[in-house]
């Protein structure tokens, strides 16, 4: 297998993955499973009493540990016993096991008794070189073999590394036997650069923190894909005792050696203190220790800790303290402390003087949820402490529930239901769970399906529930990637629930970009939870329309303006898009033959069976009313603006109809067709309608060239039309129509009359009445001379969305931007001859109101835009199209690449 | 001779359909499945499937024949419960070794008459490696989660003993398959890479899980994502899943597989769910169009049949397989 930096990430398992990516959050080792570092763990473990030992685990895995330490180092223990009894037991409560284990020993026998117990990926804490190269080799092949991590100690035969010279040579002699010797997934392996304590007094500890926080750094940037650990609470060994001041000098070495390079580590969390809490002159204090800053730095932090010695006294002062401050100063401080003590009575001092309970979770509760978000955003608080201050949220909210509800008149009748996922691979809940709480208290029914949630499934519930609104909610990068697969799940189910995207590293971008464009219906991106309310509230109103319309209008226009910015955009050479076709299995794909082959026209047509086939929203665009009809004629803003207008049109279009103000003309041809020269067409004129002598004409068409994610063809329109090659005799066809004969007269007349409006409208209605001609003719191809669909029933908005078999893209349009081909068009049907419809100067077609392109059948042909091309095609054109490149690229000239 | 490792990245390959579906035809009596040689044997033998390489070696090679017919490029030896461990329940634990070299003997000799008649399309013979019948990470007795029908050391040293008899039989690739306890199947890649180590060899290796039911876990309580980081410390051919499921109630799973692994892929579901009899009535017709599925997606690099899969299947597996492309490996920037 070639080796390539695929998932160069550390991937761990127990039931579930733990994926360590950049993005990743400190992760986060529980280790109270430790039986030299938990008194009371050692002794359940001496005394038998593994369930209770047991419950000590799975109050690790509820507090938000991600890996689970287990340690059965006790010269009174029977490790092996031990370590396999506890495992096994482990392994039977999913609760548990779903999170990955870390077997940790100093004994070789007790690590692989721990190896051969554990389905997951696990890792092994640790190796190291203290006994020679030979034994490393060998432990770090069976820990391999095993299918484990490893923790590899900066240790050596000489010792312990003490300084930071010594811990990246031993770091980097281990390194290299791991992945050149044992070829050791270089991901797989986590250093622990030996955390050592300080403020010791010892002047040879002075650096221990620099150099850690040193080593840390050139590890990460020196051993590719190499992950850093350590146990933190070393650092603080000298101040045993101490709490307030151990807890400070946790907070704060975790910051830093987070900043340094620190991916994941041994912290208690209850000997913690959020990093921006800790008291600004201890911080200052902790930090001259660390960075060894003043040669007194040792003296003026062991001073400052002797005025908060770990007496009771001071804490009860500080807890007194942050009581006395203001309301939502004593809501925010709760929230990031994880205290529950005294939110009810707050809670209850806020809804007093807030008008409505709900308020006081809109307001008070946010405002502090928040600053916990901003904190774990910046990486100064951590899970297990986001998961407390989430507990203290839920029992305020909890509390202000029946009042909710009191107001409400006791009974639930929800504005909306709303399906809440956090998307597969993703556990991350947080930010998810208060947008559930902050809809829910708005009287919103959450269908809360919880976290790793497959598409299926949500999908399935969404249709099941009957949802109004879907929302997805992830951290990690990859949920990127699954929102967008959901996206396109739903699309394929034809779902039409409005999706809504959340979590911390979803944006604008990326769901403007990447997972809109995949769903036909409205897609909107939250970046706080507060906004939730507004949007679902809008998606939700009963005119709901110029609402979607306009995020969809927004989004369009962002992804247009993001992907030109960003896009230094790679070009494929013709060649190669060519090799990258949309193929089409034309052994199995239908073709059918037209029952008309040949050119048909229609004269004089009744436009009164035009009007059903109106689409008219663009006429009110055309208007600047910016709306979907018929939605717009209820629009609180231009509604009464829309019917008014919407009147006169219907006055007028009456007029036209009945008296037979405007002429419809249209022309349409079938021909056998097969595609030749990988881009071309080539039309067979079979019957003798045609008056030229030339009974064989070619389409030109153009092909994408920008590079395109893979699995992605670079289509162009030559690719829905077999080639000559395959033997299959294939066909499409072109048409001209045309609703504006007599519309310059008739506007000139209102002009005389002075009568701009009707001018204007004489002009909007009779492209109206062109684009429903094209849809009622393709209607009528498709159906009747063609006859490639039968049983095609619908309606006027699936014509609208385009909801059927084949497609009549038009020369100057997206796919086919080549205006040049209406000539050919005009050639084969002798359009100006038969119809009266001329082409000007410019290629544009007189009367205006006309539409013309071709028809494609097959049931893979599909709209497209063309996008840039590059040069090399615009040769290869003017060669196809025997011009030169000069006069090729003039008419090309908006699909150049710059 | 050709090599797997170049035919799988020119085409989907296609894997043979079940075994015991098609010895239920021959519909074998006791005497049958004892034959000559175990007319005396003191436990009943009706059943061991396994054995019939021995008792009846022309029925197994009519039946790889019957699949490469069909077109599959892989047929799978009849090795199913080859494992000390599975053969107690027979008390043949000492024929293990016999079992598995002659059927891989047989698979090898069949494949190597079609090579021959045809060289543009090599066939390959692969060796299965059951799951045996004991989990190493459950417990059987509720009342004792820490007990161990099995132990990681067992199952190596059994998993070694068919290894090493299915490469002196001369298949070209170990499936590790129906795994529904991933310590079972590590066990087993233990035991490979052990003995690829004392021999100085190589050889391909697939692995194919299974998953138990729509909680989309395996049996074990492993999702596919930690399943796969646990099985993936082994450079292997291909990971997939096989049986429980049929194609359509799998395609969520191998979706999820083939975006996440570097691996080759594979598949080869049952014919659809059984019905109330336990028979699957899946047509071939049918199972075509569900795996027609999986090549669009393109999630998919060997494909066959598991349980109640037969050579009509596996021929319109394979006809289907012609048209598409081979999943693209993935690589991740």
């Amino acid at each position: 297998m070639a080796e390539s930096d695929c998932k160069k990430y550390l991937t761990l398992s127990g039931l579930e993955p733990l994926v360590v990516t950049p993005e990743s959050n400190f992760i986060n080792v529980g280790e109270r499973t430790n039986v030299t570092g938990s008194r009371k763990f050692l002794r359940l473990i001496k005394d038998g009493n593994y369930s209770e030992a047991l419950e000590v685990a799975r109050h690790q895995v509820d507090g938000g540990a991600q890996i689970l330490d287990v340690n059965m180092d006790e010269g009174m223990l029977d490790g092996v016993y031990a370590m396999t009894k506890f495992l096994n037991l482990i392994a039977s409560e999913p609760d548990i096991s779903r999170i990955p284990i870390m077997i940790d020993s100093s004994k070789w026998e007790i690590i692989e008794a721990g190896l051969k117990v554990v389905q997951g990926k696990s890792v092994v804490n640790s190796i190291s070189l203290k006994e020679g190269e030979a034994e490393f080799i060998h432990h770090a092949k069976l820990v391999k073999r095993y299918g484990a991590a490893v923790i590899v100690m900066a240790f050596d035969e000489d010792g312990q590394a003490d300084t930071y010279e010594r811990r990246i040579e031993i770091c980097e002699r281990s390194y290299r036997l791991l992945v050149d010797i044992v070829r050791f997934p270089p991901q797989d392996i986590i250093f622990d650069p030996n955390i050592f304590p300080v403020a010791t007094g010892m002047e040879e500890h002075r650096k221990n923190a620099m150099d850690y926080f040193n080593a840390t750094k050139w590890i990460r940037e020196n051993l590719p894909y190499a992950n850093v650990s350590g146990g933190v609470s070393n650092v603080s060994f000298s101040f045993r005792g101490n709490d307030t001041v151990r807890e400070a000098m946790h907070a704060s070495f975790l910051y830093h050696a987070i900043q340094h390079g620190m991916n994941l580590g041994i912290v208690n969390p209850a000997m913690l203190e959020v990093y921006d809490e800790v008291d600004k002159e201890l911080m200052a204090l902790v930090e001259d220790v660390f960075f060894d800053r003043r040669d007194d730095a040792t003296e003026r932090l062991l001073d400052y800790a002797e005025t908060v010695k770990g007496n009771k006294k001071d804490i009860e002062v500080a807890v007194l303290e942050w009581r006395d401050k203001p309301l939502q100063e004593r809501i925010t401080h709760a929230l990031v402390k994880g205290i529950d003590a005294f939110i009810i009575e707050d809670v209850e001092e806020a809804r007093l003087a807030s008008e409505r309970p709900i308020e006081v979770i809109e307001g008070h509760l946010m405002i502090g949820m928040n600053v916990v978000g901003d904190l774990f955003g910046s990486g100064k608080m951590f899970l297990p402490q986001v998961v407390k201050s989430a507990r203290v949220m839920k029992k305020a909210v909890a509390y202000l529930q029946p009042f909710i509800e009191a107001e409400k008149g006791g009974k639930q009748e929800f504005a909306g239901k709303i399906l809440m996922a956090t998307v597969k691979g993703d556990v991350h809940d947080i930010g998810k769970n208060i947008v559930s709480v902050v809809l829910g208290c708005n009287n919103y029914e959450i269908v809360d399906l919880g976290v790793m949630v497959p598409p299926e499934k949500i999908i399935e519930m969404a249709i099941k529930e009957n949802v109004d609104i879907i929302g997805l909610s992830g951290l990690i990068t990859p949920s990127l990637d699954e929102m967008t697969y959901v996206s396109k799940e739903m699309e394929k189910k034809n779902l039409n629930i409005p999706l809504i995207i959340g979590g911390a590293t979803t944006s604008r971008a990326h769901t403007s970009v990447k997972i809109a464009p995949n769903y036909n219906h409205t897609v909107v991106h939250i970046n706080d939870a507060s906004r939730a309310v507004t949007v679902v509230g809008n998606l939700l109103k009963k005119d709901n329309a110029i609402f979607k319309e306009q995020i969809r209008e927004e989004y369009d226009k962002f992804r247009e303006q993001f992907l030109k910015r960003t896009k230094e955009k790679e070009y494929l050479t013709i060649e190669d898009a060519r090799k990258n076709r949309f193929k089409i299995d034309w052994n199995t794909s239908e073709i059918v033959k037209p029952k008309q082959l040949g050119i048909q026209v229609i004269e004089d047509f009744d436009l009164k069976k035009l009007e059903e086939f109106i689409d008219w929203s663009p006429f009110f665009r055309s208007w600047d009313l910016h709306g979907r009809y018929p939605n717009i004629l209820e629009d609180d803003v231009v509604g009464e603006q829309a019917v008014e207008l919407f009147k006169d049109a219907k006055e007028l279009l009456n007029r036209i109809i009945n008296e037979k103000l405007l002429t419809a003309k249209a022309i349409f041809g079938l021909f056998p067709a097969n595609t030749v020269n990988d881009d071309d067409i080539e039309i067979q004129i079979t019957n003798n309608q045609q008056p030229t002598t030339n009974n064989q004409f070619k389409f030109l068409t153009l092909r994408q060239q920008s590079k395109k994610a893979s699995g992605k063809p670079n289509l162009a329109l030559a690719d829905f039309i077999a080639p000559k090659e395959t033997g299959k005799q294939d066909y499409m066809g072109c048409f001209c129509v045309s609703t504006g004969f007599g519309t310059a007269e008739l506007a000139k007349q209102f002009e005389e009359d002075h009568d701009d409006y009707n001018a204007i409208m004489v002009k909007a209605l009779a492209d109206r009445l062109a684009e429903a001609f094209a849809e009622y003719l393709h209607k009528e191809v498709r159906v009747n001379h063609w006859n490639y669909t039968q049983d095609e029933s619908l309606t006027n908005e699936d014509l609208i969305k385009e909801n059927y078999k084949g497609i009549r893209p038009a020369p100057g349009y997206p796919a086919c931007p080549d205006h040049l081909e209406k000539r050919t068009i005009w050639e084969i049907l002798s359009v100006k001859e038969r119809i009266g419809v001329e082409l000007t100067e410019s290629l544009a077609m007189w009367p205006a109101a006309s539409v013309s392109g071709y028809y494609f059948a097959n049931p893979d042909a599909k709209y497209f835009g063309l996008g840039k091309i590059n040069l090399d095609q615009v040769a290869d054109y003017a060669k196809r199209r025997d011009t030169t490149q000069e006069e090729a690229e003039k008419w090309l000239s908006p699909n150049l690449v710059d | 001779m050709a090599n797997i490792k170049n035919e799988i990245q020119k085409r989907i390959l296609v894997l043979d359909g079940a075994m015991g579906t098609m010895l239920q035809r021959y519909k074998f009596s006791e005497e049958d499945f004892r034959g000559e040689r175990f007319k005396d044997y003191p436990t009943s033998l009706k059943g061991n499937n396994d054995l019939l390489t021995l008792t009846q070696p022309e029925a197994i090679a009519e039946i790889h024949r019957q699949y490469f017919e069909a077109g599959a490029d892989i047929v799978e030896t009849n090795t199913f419960s080859g494992t000390t461990i599975a053969m107690a329940d027979y008390d043949m634990e000492d024929l293990v070794y016999e079992l598995n070299f002659e059927s891989a003997r047989i698979a090898r000799k069949v494949a190597d008459e079609f090579t021959k008649s045809n060289p543009e399309k090599p066939r390959f013979v692969a060796g299965s490696i059951g799951p045996t019948n004991k989990t190493a990470s459950l417990s059987p007795d509720v009342n004792r989660p820490e007990f161990r029908a099995i132990t990681f050391d067992e199952l190596r040293i059994a998993y070694k003993q068919q290894v090493e008899a299915l490469i002196d039989g001369g298949v070209d690739v170990l499936l590790v398959e129906t795994i529904f306890d991933t310590l079972n199947a590590k066990a087993c890649l233990f035991a490979i890479e052990e003995v690829k180590e004392e021999r100085d060899m190589d050889i391909p290796i697939m692995v194919s899980g299974t998953i138990t039911d729509a909680s989309g876990r395996t049996l074990s309580g492993q999702t596919v994502e930690a399943f796969l980081a646990s099985i993936s410390h082994i450079p292997l051919l291909s990971v997939g899943f096989n049986c429980a499921l049929g194609a359509e109630q799998l395609q969520p799973y191998l979706q999820r597989l083939s975006n996440e692994t570097e691996f080759y892929t594979s598949a080869h579901p049952n014919a659809g769910l059984p019905n109330a009899f336990g028979e699957y009535d899946q047509t071939a017709k049918q199972m075509q169009a569900l795996i027609e599925d999986y090549l669009k997606d393109g999630l998919i690099n060997i494909i066959g049949g598991c349980c109640g899969t037969n050579p009509e299947h596996i021929k319109a597996i394979a006809e289907v397989a012609e048209n598409y492309k081979p999943r693209q490996l993935k690589i991740k920037i």
